[in-house]
């Protein structure tokens, strides 16, 4: 597969780890978060037949944490966002 | 006579002649053939066995589609088993041997098994070595797999080099026939970025087997000239003996080149084959098409091929298996064979036409509305025996016999991608569908474009196509037009022992007998009567046997519909997938620093992930590894000791908020560390289980050095940019692995301070009031080189770690050797390093295992309440929390003399030893020198409150129960007086 990286162009997915579905950004508020809460956070997934957005390092690379939305079933990758602005946008609590 | 079915003209060199040896006798052959075609040009029509009957049989095909001519090539160590005769490049020395045969190719002892066919019909292994289930893996399957073998493996290893490589181009074209040579001048001509791969070493396709011409000359002729000016372009690359095995996603494909596999032996420096990854903007599918075969009573007799393929073997090879030959076709295209053979000289016994309007000829006796009913012929064909339109019976004389049932276009590559071939009524054969692979189109005859200026055309369209060229297109080149339709004749009426799958032995009744025993969808059929498994993946088969099943399922051949087809497209050495990837090199090797010197020293190294490690040092009079690792841990102790841990993962941790992050990242509290201090980290996963430990070292306000364990270094990291960039995306905070910039030297033991004040510059106070248990600072030395000192201790000695710029690792390492000289300083490897941080008590990677917590490890209480950190939520649920928590505890035996095993478990004084009695288990055990016995570490429930307790230890594995006491997991110097001194 060939990721297009935001910053880098089109990158060979071998130059990256994949560490699954995205929302493990999607930390609790440890301030009111509550046990099914953090439950589901630490092991309930989706798992589409479909789009997905999903957690792509750029281990050999630049070291970015990327949101990938890859079609599970034809692999067509429609979006590459660089982590760290979606978790911008998300407002994370951690 | 040598090469008594030679013809005249053909593309092979006749000016040179080539010995070769098939089945230990010599022949003669020349430039330009293939194994198959230079046996054939001597009389050898017989080329191996059948895989479960045994059955005599020789090539079918001209190509790689070969079921049949399967051999073995060359020998030792490069003997290369299931290679197919009829892709074989014929060098000068070239050895072959037929296969799954004995004692000979001409009397084989398993033939045998074509007697017994009745039993050994479709699912006759299920049937029949169902009980006992013992015998299955003891007797039954040694047997089956020294009768229906394949090929054997030399047992060597392979002395051929494989490679990868990477290319990249606007347009890959697959397939050198007219419609791939076209595509590629017309994009060539446009400048494009341009890869033509082939998987014959003479590009041009059915152009060099055939005799019609291309504009003014002949289609061989007009290929050349093509390549000549494809080869001119400096925007073209050529890749003849290229298969492209796989597309892959995004434009990505897989093609394995020959480099060396038509010579005797790969040049000096060159690879056997190279796995090319080959980056295509767009794509054009040119793999033409493949003939399909007429099932017929005993249609396996060597001498019996498909017709193309006999006028291939003539026109471009000058060889056919006899000189007098038949043909059974059921389209237009038999017919040119027979007369291509003739006007080389070759005899036509008939054609036997299965239309009743077929055309005549003046020049061969053509039967009409006839079929080929059975053949005779022991080791090769002699007979058909032909049933005529009125019912009569006439049997030919011929040694060959020409087979044509039509054409099926070659749509594998587009199903790569899980499309599905359709069905084209006009051909009466699967074409390639509608959901090719992105970028992919399909041109020519693999388009079901069949005729010459068909496939021309329509290169010239998908090169202009997938490239957005504008302007006039330019013509095609005259050449024949003639319209092809195909009307579809799969089997002759009432026939049962006529072959579809030739390489795995499947008939026509097979087919049957899966039907009647309820197998009803394409993909049961396969599996049920292996169909199509074979190494050349049903290339010929497939069609008929799908065309049987439709038939008796009263089903049209849509509705049935077809197995897809997964890569690779054609069989590939494990070699080539492997590359360079192989032995030693199957991953990077790291060395640290002062490698050369601890192999200067006699190490015995280890490997740590990537890591070589020095693992003791013996010295000559030691004959076992324990005298080495004792000496090191004792004299450590007693003295000084120096150890190399550069592989320990540092991670430079920089910015104003570097302490703010450590505290998410460490489950205990960062934020009030001292700038000038160390301290013990502990991370959690987010699931509360233990990930990693190590320290952090404050250089500065916003500077930290954390260290990781080798083997989690990189895991470690990664997660580490993953809480910064995904959770905590506002910090400021960078991080950056250092862990190949600095080579790290423990220096432990009670003179380890003065060994090092000799090397510290003076300005760093060494005294244990001017730098602390857990201090560290920047500091130079050997008079100003830049270094780092921390002082921590993984032995429980009194101890340092110093940090130096990676190149000067080795001259580090020198000099704390010939400093220490007068402390009688020793170097020591991993396993001391084990063992001494067994006897203090310290966790590493066998108790971080993946499974224990902070609770368990005995650190509950650092996980700290007032803050929150990763992991820290989950770590409180009560499940992890139970007062029979597994805890870490020291045990040692009862008699000194007895072992501890890692991996025993734990058990209760008295009673039952099983599961259910379980009270933990050893994670690590070493001998202690300093206590002279062995010790272990365990998790043992409850263990905290159980110091003193004496249990068994138990390993079935082992076979060993011994008595052991739960001590204090500290074993060395409890109240870390030493490593304060």
């Amino acid at each position: 597969m060939i990721i297009n990286h935001p910053l880098l162009g089109p990158r060979d997915s071998a130059e990256f780890v994949y560490l699954g579905d995205a929302s493990l950004m999607e930390r609790p508020d440890p301030e009111t978060a509550s046990a099914e809460d953090w439950h589901a956070y630490a092991y309930l997934r989706d798992n589409p037949a479909g789009p997905h957005r999903e957690l792509w390092w750029h281990e050999g690379g630049d070291r970015s944490w990327l949101v990938v939305t890859r079609n599970t079933v034809t692999h067509e990758i429609t979006k590459v966002e660089m982590a760290r602005d979606v978790a911008r946008k998300l407002g994370s609590k951690a | 006579m040598t090469q008594k079915n030679r013809l005249q003209g053909g593309q092979i060199d006749r000016a040179t002649s080539w010995k070769f040896h098939f089945d230990g006798k010599q022949y003669e052959g020349h430039p330009g053939d293939t194994l198959a075609s230079a046996l054939l040009a001597n009389n050898v029509r017989l080329m191996g066995r059948s895989f479960k009957y045994h059955r005599p049989r020789g090539p079918l095909t001209a190509g790689s589609e070969e079921p049949n001519a399967i051999v073995q090539l060359r020998g030792g160590a490069r003997q290369e088993p299931n290679t197919r005769a009829t892709t074989a490049e014929l060098f000068n020395g070239l050895m072959a041997k037929s296969q799954n045969r004995f004692p000979s190719l001409a009397f084989d002892a398993m033939a045998i098994n074509d007697r017994f066919s009745n039993f050994l019909t479709a699912g006759f292994y299920y049937k029949t070595f169902m009980w006992p289930a013992a015998f299955w893996e003891k007797i039954y399957e040694p047997i089956i797999r020294k009768a229906a073998g394949l090929g054997a493996l030399s047992m060597k290893e392979d002395p051929d080099v494989y490679d990868k490589g990477f290319r990249h181009c606007d347009l890959l074209i697959i397939g050198a026939g007219p419609s791939g040579l076209m595509a590629a001048l017309t994009a060539g001509r446009a400048g494009s970025d341009v890869i033509l791969a082939d998987e014959d070493f003479r590009m041009g396709g059915r152009l060099n087997a055939e005799t019609f011409g291309v504009d003014n000359m002949t289609g061989a002729d007009w290929a050349a000239q093509t390549v000549a000016e494809l080869r001119t372009m400096p925007n073209v690359r050529l890749m003849p003996r290229t298969t492209v095995i796989g597309a892959f996603d995004h434009g990505i494909y897989g093609a394995v080149e020959r480099v060396s596999d038509h010579i005797h032996t790969p040049d000096a420096g060159k690879p056997r084959q190279i796995l090319w990854r080959i980056y295509a903007g767009k794509t054009i599918l040119a793999a033409g098409s493949t003939e399909r075969p007429i099932a017929f009573e005993n249609n396996d007799r060597p001498g019996i091929m498909l017709a193309a393929s006999l006028r291939a073997y003539a026109n471009r090879w000058a060889a056919t298996p006899a000189q007098r030959i038949a043909v059974f076709t059921n389209n237009d295209d038999g017919h040119r064979t027979a007369a291509d053979l003739q006007a080389k000289g070759v005899k036509i016994a008939a054609v036997v036409d299965t239309r009743a309007d077929a055309p005549r000829s003046d020049n061969f006796e053509v039967l009409q509305g006839a079929q080929v009913v059975d053949t005779k012929g022991r080791l090769g064909l002699t007979f058909a025996e032909v049933k005529l339109a009125d019912g009569t019976m006439r049997t030919l004389e011929c040694g060959a016999l020409g087979v044509s049932g039509g054409w099926n276009p070659n749509v594998h590559l587009t199903c790569h991608q899980r499309g599905r071939p359709a069905w084209n009524e006009d051909l009466a054969a699967f074409g390639p569908g509608a959901d090719l692979p992105p970028g992919m189109s399909v041109a020519g005859a693999a388009n079901g474009d069949m005729s010459t200026h068909g496939a021309l055309s329509s290169g010239i369209k998908a090169a202009r196509a997938a490239l957005g060229l504008k302007g006039k297109a330019p013509k095609a080149p005259e050449a024949e037009d003639t319209p092809v339709t195909q009307t579809p004749f799969w089997y002759v009426e009432g026939c049962s022992r006529a072959w579809l799958d030739q390489q795995n032995d499947v008939t026509v009744k097979d087919v049957k007998l899966s039907h009647q025993e309820g197998f009803r969808s394409v993909e049961h059929l396969k599996r049920y009567t292996t169909l199509g498994m074979a190494t050349d993946q049903g290339k010929t088969s497939n069609m008929g046997g799908l065309a049987i099943m439709a038939e008796l399922a009263g089903k049209s051949i849509p509705e049935v519909g077809t197995t897809i087809f997964r890569p690779p497209y054609t069989p590939t050495a494990i070699g080539t997938l492997a590359g360079r990837m192989r032995g030693q090199e199957f991953h990077p090797t790291r060395l640290t620093p002062s490698h050369f010197w601890a192999k200067e020293r006699g190490a015995v190294f280890v490997e740590v992930g990537n890591w070589l490690r020095a693992q003791w040092f013996p010295l000559p009079q030691e004959t076992h590894w324990r005298e080495s690792v004792d000496r090191e841990v004792s004299q450590t102790r007693a003295s000084v000791g120096v150890c190399d841990c550069t592989t320990l993962g540092k991670i430079d941790v920089q910015g104003v908020d570097a302490a703010t992050f450590l505290n998410k990242i460490y489950c205990n509290g960062f934020a009030k560390l001292a700038v000038g201090k160390v301290r013990y980290g502990l991370m959690l996963r987010e699931d509360g289980i233990a990930m990693d430990d190590g320290t952090a070292a404050r250089l500065a306000e916003d500077h930290f050095v954390v260290t990781t364990t080798t083997a989690n270094a990189g895991r470690v990291y990664q997660h580490m940019e993953f809480v910064r960039q995904c959770l905590m995306p506002d910090l400021d905070v960078q991080l950056i692995s250092t862990t190949e910039a600095w080579a790290q030297y423990a220096v432990a033991g009670p003179n380890s301070r003065a060994l090092l004040q000799k090397i510290v510059d003076p300005d760093t106070d060494m005294s244990n009031e001017g730098f602390p248990f857990m201090a560290c600072a920047n500091i130079t030395v050997c008079g100003g080189l830049r270094a780092r000192l921390f002082r921590i201790s993984f032995s429980g000695e009194l101890a340092y770690e110093i940090a130096v710029p990676a190149r000067y690792g080795d001259a580090l390492m020198r000099r704390l050797m010939s400093e220490g000289e007068e402390f009688n300083v020793v170097p020591y490897g991993t396993e001391a390093l084990g063992v001494m941080r067994i006897e203090k008590g310290h966790a590493a990677g066998n108790e971080l295992n993946g499974t224990t917590t902070a609770n368990n490890l005995g650190m509950g209480r650092m996980v700290s309440k007032a803050k929150d950190s990763i992991g820290s939520k989950l770590s409180e649920r009560p499940g992890l929390n139970e007062t029979d928590a597994l805890k870490l505890v020291g045990v040692r035996p009862v008699n000194d003399s007895d072992k501890i095993t890692a991996g025993g478990h734990m058990m209760n004084a008295n009673g039952e030893m099983n599961a259910a009695t379980d009270q933990g288990y050893v994670t690590s055990a070493a001998y202690s020198p300093s206590l002279g016995c062995m010790v272990g570490l365990a998790f043992v429930k409850d263990g905290s409150e159980r110091m003193g307790e004496r249990m068994r230890l138990t390993s079935p594995v082992t076979d060993l129960t011994v008595d052991v006491e739960v001590v204090s997991a500290h074993f060395v110097d409890p109240e870390g007086g030493r490593q304060r001194a």
